[in-house]
């Protein structure tokens, strides 16, 4: 298994390397160095001597891929590519363009992610099984037939419906929580009720929907129906065998997003004035603040990888069979 | 269950102890003078030498404490003393530097010179730069620092004259952006050399700490511990308004020594994020992902709350804590709310003490009265709400490209287009539609307040309006098509080569929010037949076009630094033409006569010369019509029962100081409106145990059943 792990880890080099590449090329035919000069410096009294400075400061001076002005190894390294993409392997992300420490803003904000994200997704991950066994359970009746009713209206409703719903029903009409808002510690709990509720909440149609699928494939099996013979209660088919059995195609679903719950939410999060991370990029894309936005991505391809790695584990966990070679 | 009937009962055991569920706050600060308000996005700059927006200001005008700042009353606009014991004396001389008298004519005034004296005794905040030991930190001593407030020893000394010497000389670092160092160094005496050394200086040493001390600034000269010198080159009266900006705040050196320590980068401890202020606040806490903490400076002494205002202050009750020590308030609390509902709710919900108004609930908050007037809806009334409107010191235009073939110019075809345009364009309906009526009808880049700006129907542009009983009246869409047709096009079809004209208007508005006012900006032109081209484009290649003058028509807007007719008029001066030079001309607008006058009237004290040079270049602009006028947008401002002395100010960005809260009538209008309902809590459990027990029924009804 470690000879698997070194040469998935050895594949997502050259892997990272396109991603970076790709954000940066995007990045840059959007805008350039002098557009986000101008973003951060705004439109009042900016002269191109204060534009030219800015970009001198922070390296953006520079050719994008090719510095054909220097020798031979400052032709690929004297470059904006080089110098913002190389230190990012070793984990080194520089600073923002308003000269913040990016390492440290990330250090700060998943804390605040983690408490929305981590909650909703393992209370999620019970709501969303324990309401498919259900259904399940009661297949083919009018039980089933309203939990999948349900479902499919809970999918049609957009997710800024249950925030806005939700802040409405819950903090302006019974006063039960906080707004919006966010606080360290122990204080944080009123503030993360509401956005794991509605988080949860919002999940339930797609998510049960798929389980039941999982469920239902599985329960017609031949190991379910001698479960059945040989006298065990319905229950215990479902949750002993049946749960065990679709764990694979639950985890191939579950298991990647587990590493992204530290990326956090950007709808939720600028509703809720959670500071995670998600409100860190979608602000440092409105900002055109390129040190931000590439450390996210790359930082969301490194957990994504991390996510798939892991899955492949998890395989290995619940189904003796797999073997990584 | 047991577990969950369990949870209830601790729920609502907490409720009896009084603190409020939805309360966003520690309830330990019930009670106490805190202001509570948000700010939207997080500010770029805390550094008095870079920051320059709205945002910025909003916090640092409290920190900083400038020679000067804007009565808090008075209108309009008057400069007086904050850090200065007086109004700075100015002197003149000429150019072999010989005294000249007050009333020596312009050109003879080769320098002023600005002596300021300031208070003497006043005192920084509490900050770790003024204990000198930790001036000389390892980067292990700040081992677990990740906050200023980590650092235990603080300190704090006297201003000084020096101090202020210093910021002057930090206006041109290369190092900083300071927005203003380029008409800086047109004005003071030696500041442009002075940034030439410090550049060679950085140059040879990137990363040596800058002694800014150790290269000569001629124009900027310290007497002694509490007054200093500046030379301006001629005269420039308007750098009074200059000294009222936080660009011109002390400085002690330190605080740079300070932050210029390893690791100190690193942690986020820059001067540009944690200030060190002489003015009524200081920042206790500092997240600007989250939430900024002003808490009073314990040092700040020097000022009272002002004794005199406008007739009617004293009768709207704010003269009533005239004389008393300033700030009133303890702390102010920001919370970054991003979003316009949970911050319209946490104001209803008495969790903010002021609020504007978004479009969406405008006409929840307010009604507008036959006459006009606006007043709080009776909901809000109910609630102690009052609400407070001023026009904006700012103008928010339309303006046509001078260099383009079609409208720009000076010709009469083009000139004729421009004016039927003016007309056929409806601004008092697009203030009504798009802007919920706040916001008045512009004729002239000069909004109300600012001196030139004249009232009724001397103030009316002629060109675009008629002057009906006192009032401005529209000119009719047939006056336009008229104009329209002795511009070459007639019916909107040009008479040379029988196309029909199309007008191109760049704009960085898209997307379904911004299409009815696009679709409103259209039939504007469909009045006199002229089609418009929308071209929607994002900001960067929108300012890419206006500075290359690739436009025709554009939207535009702009904020007053200072309230003086010339910040608005230098905006169509020829010399800040955008193309050409770079300058804040967007237009490009381009007219002899009006930049003669310009430069002229840029300089004289306001009186009747003053406006009488004003009047002629208003005339001037209105007949060649560079802008569509547009609109001097109104704040409105909703503000809870509890909070007192408010009166807008749109120039004093220190407003906070003044204010005074009832934190006693608060807590109890919050525990009134707040009241948690426990019913969903017992419904929602009562239901789940319910069907916990409806299921456990039914699953041993089929395990009975198999």
């Amino acid at each position: 298994m470690i000879a698997y792990l070194v040469r998935r880890i050895l594949y997502a080099i050259p892997i990272l390397i396109g991603v970076n590449l790709l954000t940066f090329a995007l990045f840059f035919v959007v805008n350039t160095p002098d557009d986000m000069a101008r973003m951060q410096l705004g439109i009042k009294r900016v002269t191109p001597e204060a534009i030219d400075r800015w970009k001198q400061q922070r390296g953006y001076d520079k050719p994008l891929f090719l510095n054909t002005g220097t020798g031979s190894a400052g032709t690929f390294t004297d470059t904006i590519f080089w110098q913002k993409s190389a230190s990012m392997f070793v984990f080194d992300f520089g600073y923002s363009d308003d000269g913040r420490s990016i390492s440290r803003e990330i250090a700060t904000r998943m804390g605040p992610s983690l408490a929305i994200a981590l909650p909703t997704f393992l209370i999620g991950l019970v709501v969303y099984v324990s309401f498919a066994l259900l259904m399940t359970l009661f297949r083919a009746t009018a039980l089933d037939l309203a939990g999948v009713a349900l479902c499919v209206l809970l999918m049609s409703i957009s997710g800024l419906f249950y925030i806005i719903g939700g802040q409405f029903l819950v903090s302006k009409l019974w006063h039960l929580v906080p707004i919006s808002g966010y606080a360290g510690g122990a204080d944080s709990l009123k503030f993360v009720v509401l956005p794991i509720l509605i988080g949860v909440v919002g999940g339930i149609g797609s998510s049960s929907r798929w389980y039941r699928t999982i469920f239902l494939d599985e329960i017609g099996k031949d190991y379910v129906r001698t479960a059945r013979a040989k006298g065990l209660s319905e229950l215990r088919v479902l949750f002993t065998h049946v749960l065990k059995n679709a764990l694979i195609p639950i985890l191939t679903g579950v298991v990647v997003v587990i590493p992204l719950l530290f990326m956090g939410s950007l709808l939720t999060e600028s509703f809720f004035g959670i500071p995670g991370l998600g409100s860190y990029t979608i602000d440092a894309i409105n900002a055109q603040d390129f040190s931000v936005v590439r450390a996210m991505v790359f930082l969301g391809s490194v957990l994504y990888i991390a996510g798939l790695i892991l899955t492949d584990v998890s395989y290995t966990v619940v189904d003796p069979r797999v073997r990584l070679r | 269950m047991k577990s969950l009937l369990l949870l209830l009962s601790l729920l609502l055991l907490t409720a009896c102890d009084g603190a409020l569920w939805n309360s966003p706050y520690s309830s330990d600060d019930d009670g106490k003078s805190i202001l509570y308000t948000a700010f939207t996005e997080r500010p770029k700059h805390l550094d008095p030498a870079q920051a320059y927006s709205e945002n910025e200001y909003e916090f640092l005008a409290h920190i900083y404490s400038p020679p000067l700042q804007y009565h808090y009353l008075k209108r309009p606009y008057q400069l007086v003393p904050l850090a200065a014991r007086d109004m700075p004396r100015v002197s003149y001389f000429d150019q072999n530097h010989k005294p000249l008298p007050l009333t020596a004519p312009d050109a003879r005034i080769a320098y002023s010179v600005y002596e300021i004296r300031i208070k003497p005794y006043m005192r920084y905040q509490p900050h770790p730069a003024l204990v000198p030991a930790n001036l000389y930190l390892k980067e292990s001593d700040l081992a677990g620092v990740y906050s200023l407030t980590d650092i235990a020893a603080v300190g704090t000394r006297t201003v000084s004259a020096e101090d202020y010497a210093y910021q002057i000389k930090r206006l041109v670092h290369p190092r900083l952006h300071t927005p203003i160092a380029g008409v800086m160094m047109e004005y003071i005496v030696g500041l442009k050399d002075y940034a030439e050394s410090l550049q060679a200086a950085h140059k040879a040493q990137p990363d040596a700490f800058l002694d800014l001390n150790a290269f000569p600034l001629s124009g900027v000269e310290v007497v002694n511990a509490t007054t200093y010198r500046i030379t301006i080159k001629g005269k420039y009266p308007q750098f009074a308004y200059w000294l009222a900006m936080p660009f011109f705040s002390p400085m002690p050196q330190e605080a740079e020594r300070f932050y210029d320590q390893p690791g100190m980068k690193a942690r986020n401890l820059t001067l540009d994020w944690w200030p060190i202020g002489s003015g009524p606040y200081y920042f206790s806490e500092n997240d600007p992902n989250r939430r900024m903490v002003l808490s009073k400076n314990p040092y700040y002494d020097s000022e009272r709350y002002p004794v005199e205002g406008e007739p009617g202050d004293a009768e709207a009750g704010l003269l009533q804590d005239a004389g008393k020590p300033l700030p009133l308030i303890e702390q102010i609390v920001y919370t970054l709310e991003k979003e316009t509902i949970p911050y319209w709710n946490k104001f209803l919900q008495g969790y903010y003490d002021a609020s504007g108004i978004s479009s969406d609930s405008f006409d929840q908050a307010v009604q507008v009265s036959v006459g006009g007037e606006a007043n709080v809806s009776d909901a809000m009334q109910a609630q102690g709400i009052s609400l407070n409107t001023a026009v904006s010191t700012s103008t928010m235009y339309t303006g046509f490209n001078w260099l383009d073939p079609v409208v720009g110019g000076d010709s009469a075809r083009a000139t004729k287009l421009r004016r039927a345009i003016a007309i056929a364009v409806d601004f008092e309906e697009f203030i009504s539609i798009f802007a919920n009526g706040r916001g008045i009808a512009a004729q002239s880049p000069i909004p109300p307040g600012i001196f030139g700006y004249r009232n009724g129907c001397d103030g009316i542009n002629r060109y675009v309006y008629d002057c009906v009983s006192g009032e401005a009246k529209r000119k009719p869409i047939a006056e336009a098509q008229k104009l329209l047709a002795q511009a070459g096009y007639p019916g909107g079809v040009d008479a040379q080569t029988g196309q029909p004209l199309v007008i191109h208007l760049d704009t960085t508005a898209n997307g379904v929010g911004n299409k009815s006012r696009l679709d409103w900006i259209r039939k504007q032109f469909d009045k006199i037949g002229v089609q418009l081209d929308v071209r929607s484009t994002d900001y960067n290649r929108f300012q890419d076009k206006v500075r290359r003058g690739d436009t025709q028509m554009f939207y535009y807007g702009w904020n007053a630094d200072y309230p003086d007719p010339e910040n608005f008029f230098f905006l169509l001066h020829g010399p800040q033409g955008k193309v050409k030079y770079s300058g804040e001309n967007a237009s490009n607008y381009d007219s002899p006569e009006y930049d003669r006058l310009f430069e002229r009237m840029k300089n004289m004290e306001n009186g009747p010369e003053r406006q009488a040079i004003i009047d002629r270049m208003l005339e001037i602009l209105r007949r060649d019509s560079p802008w569509l006028w547009g609109f001097h947008p109104k704040s409105y401002v909703l503000q809870h029962g509890w909070l007192h002395n408010i009166k807008p100010n749109i120039m004093a960005n220190n407003r906070l100081k003044y204010w005074r809260v009832d934190p006693v009538q608060r807590e109890r209008m919050r525990h009134e409106w707040n009241r948690p309902a426990y019913w969903p809590l017992v419904l929602g459990s009562g239901l789940l145990v319910l069907f916990g027990w409806w299921m456990r029924r039914v699953l041993r009804m089929r395990e009975q059943a198999n």
